[in-house]
């Protein structure tokens, strides 16, 4: 009866593997279909005339992006998170490496951060608007605050936590300060960073929708409350929402990959 | 009454004088570390062998330069050791190898003043020396415990060091890679004529290793004999000698040879 399992059991892996991959796009493609089709159903059964259905928006996608509006709203937001974020990670890091590095400084600064941190970057869109006026240069600052914190405290985490044998083993090959920092510092807090990155990019794009509303007068925060303004057109407000989503998600993505290819190169497999 | 230093065979590389170790500060200091004179000669290989918690380790690190002594000195080639140098390498237990380095990348992470084609040729050659050819481009997480100790032995052999400091290297390596690797550490000793001041807990890993087994006593640690191991290598486990050697090692710590 079991006369020759190994071959058998390597079959049934084998058919596993293919039946497993095509679960990973079949099952969330069944997934999707369903929820578009319960969508549907649900605004026909209930016959409301202000909710848009899937097809609805799918229209309202089309007249924007026949109107010309979609690609430069698109450009407008991923423009000031790019600025936000740059600056966030021009300041962030160096001031995290900083203060990873020298204890005294990071006591002193601790207080100050723990008690910013938790501030929701939305409260600070009033001060946004009385320092910047409305306009690109507030919603830019209220981006850059976002991901300031994520940035700030992973990298401090990061510098704080390289191992001392690996700082030891690095002096004792005789490395100046600079080459510490370079050859042994920054590639040890690197994985924390990166992590940091990923976390302060989608806070990011959080806060660009709600800065975008009030602070602008284009983007995709700008779109979904306009939408609602002028004419009560909730297929575009879903459609707005759904890009939202969809440009968040790749931007995770993204991050995720570039995680990815550090960890594969410097071998942090796990974390 | 104090024993006077044994004296080193040989010319004299490291020399401790009334060293001593105290920790703490808040008003509960710790005593590590009394009395400690010591001769290591050159090309030597010496274990400094005692029950954990003895202080040995931290003698390691303050002969490495890691650790500034509260009394007493340590000088090598008549000159006082005041920090990490690169002409002494410390070797951690496998942990001191940089993750984000290749095995290449470590073994020629202090040669980085050298000339491409000269640090190439220095880093195949520590390669081959350690047995880990095949592997120049594996990261440390693909290797097992003894080979990323041996990338750690390598690194160090690589920028051509005087004096090796070792702290229970093989401590976290399973029995038989241990064996192993006693017996590579023993060639490229031979090899290279290093000196090796070796620290352990392992009473048969410092008889099968070292021309002199320093015993340090509980803390605070002093030290309380000195054997020297008069047996030719490659040594015999089973020999009259090595066992009494050995069995006179563990009288001396107190410890019956029976379980």
């Amino acid at each position: 009866m079991t006369a020759s399992p190994p071959p058998q059991r390597s079959q049934a892996t084998g058919s596993r593997a293919v039946t497993h991959r095509a679960e990973v796009i079949l099952l969330p493609a069944l997934a999707g279909l369903f929820f578009l089709g319960a969508w549907q159903a649900a605004v026909s059964w209930s016959g409301t005339d202000v909710f848009p259905g899937p097809l609805a928006v799918f229209r309202g996608l089309r007249e924007l992006a026949q109107k010309g509006l979609l690609v430069g709203y698109v450009r407008d937001s991923l423009f000031r998170v790019g600025a936000g974020y740059a600056l966030a990670l021009a300041v962030g890091i160096p001031l995290g490496a900083f203060l990873g590095w020298n204890a005294a400084a990071a006591v002193a600064a601790n207080p100050v951060i723990q008690l910013l941190r938790p501030i929701s970057p939305l409260a600070w869109i009033p001060v946004a608007i009385v320092l910047f006026g409305v306009g690109n240069a507030a919603t830019i600052f209220l981006i850059f605050l976002a991901s300031l914190f994520p940035v700030l405290v992973a990298t401090m985490n990061g510098v704080r936590n390289i191992s001392a044998t690996h700082l030891a083993a690095g002096r004792n090959f005789g490395l100046s300060a600079i080459a510490l920092f370079l050859r042994v510092i920054f590639p040890g807090a690197l994985p924390n960073v990166l992590t940091g990155l990923r976390i302060a990019l989608g806070v990011a794009w959080l806060v660009v929708v709600a800065a975008e509303m009030i602070a602008v007068n284009s983007g995709l925060g700008y779109l979904v409350i306009d939408a609602r303004n002028a004419g009560k057109r909730y297929d575009l407000v879903v459609a707005a929402m759904l890009l939202i989503g969809v440009i968040g998600l790749l931007l995770n993505v993204l991050m995720l990959r570039v995680e990815r290819l550090r960890a594969l190169r410097w071998g942090f497999r796990t974390e | 009454m104090k024993a006077a230093p044994a004296p080193a065979p040989g010319r004299v590389k490291v020399e401790i004088r009334g060293l001593a170790m105290t920790f703490g500060g808040d008003g509960r200091d710790v005593r590590v570390l009394e009395d400690i004179d010591l001769d290591v000669g050159d090309g030597e290989l010496v274990c400094v062998l005692g029950p954990s918690g003895c202080g040995k380790s931290t003698l390691l690190n303050i002969v490495g330069g890691f650790l500034a002594p509260t009394a007493g000195a340590v000088r090598i080639d008549g000159e006082e050791v005041r920090g990490p140098d690169p002409r002494r390498i410390f070797v951690f237990q496998e942990r001191g190898v940089f993750p984000w380095l290749t095995v290449e990348g470590n073994i020629g992470f202090g040669l980085s003043k050298l000339p491409p084609g000269q640090r190439a040729e220095r880093i195949a050659h520590y390669v081959r020396l350690v047995g880990l050819t095949g592997f120049e481009r594996a990261y440390p997480q693909e290797l097992s415990g003894g080979m990323k100790q041996r990338v750690e032995v390598a690194r160090a052999l690589a920028v051509n060091p005087d004096v090796l400091y070792l702290d229970e290297p093989f401590g976290a390596l399973d029995s038989i890679t241990r064996l192993v690797m006693r017996a590579e550490l023993l060639r490229i000793w031979e090899a290279e004529k290093k000196t090796i001041l070796f620290v352990t807990h392992d009473i048969e890993e410092s008889v099968q290793l070292a021309d002199r087994v320093v015993v340090l006593s509980a803390r605070p640690g002093r030290v309380q004999r000195i054997v020297t191991i008069d047996l030719p290598h490659p040594r015999d486990l089973s020999s009259r000698r090595y066992l009494e050697l050995r069995d006179s090692i563990f009288e001396e710590i107190g410890l019956a040879h029976k379980i």
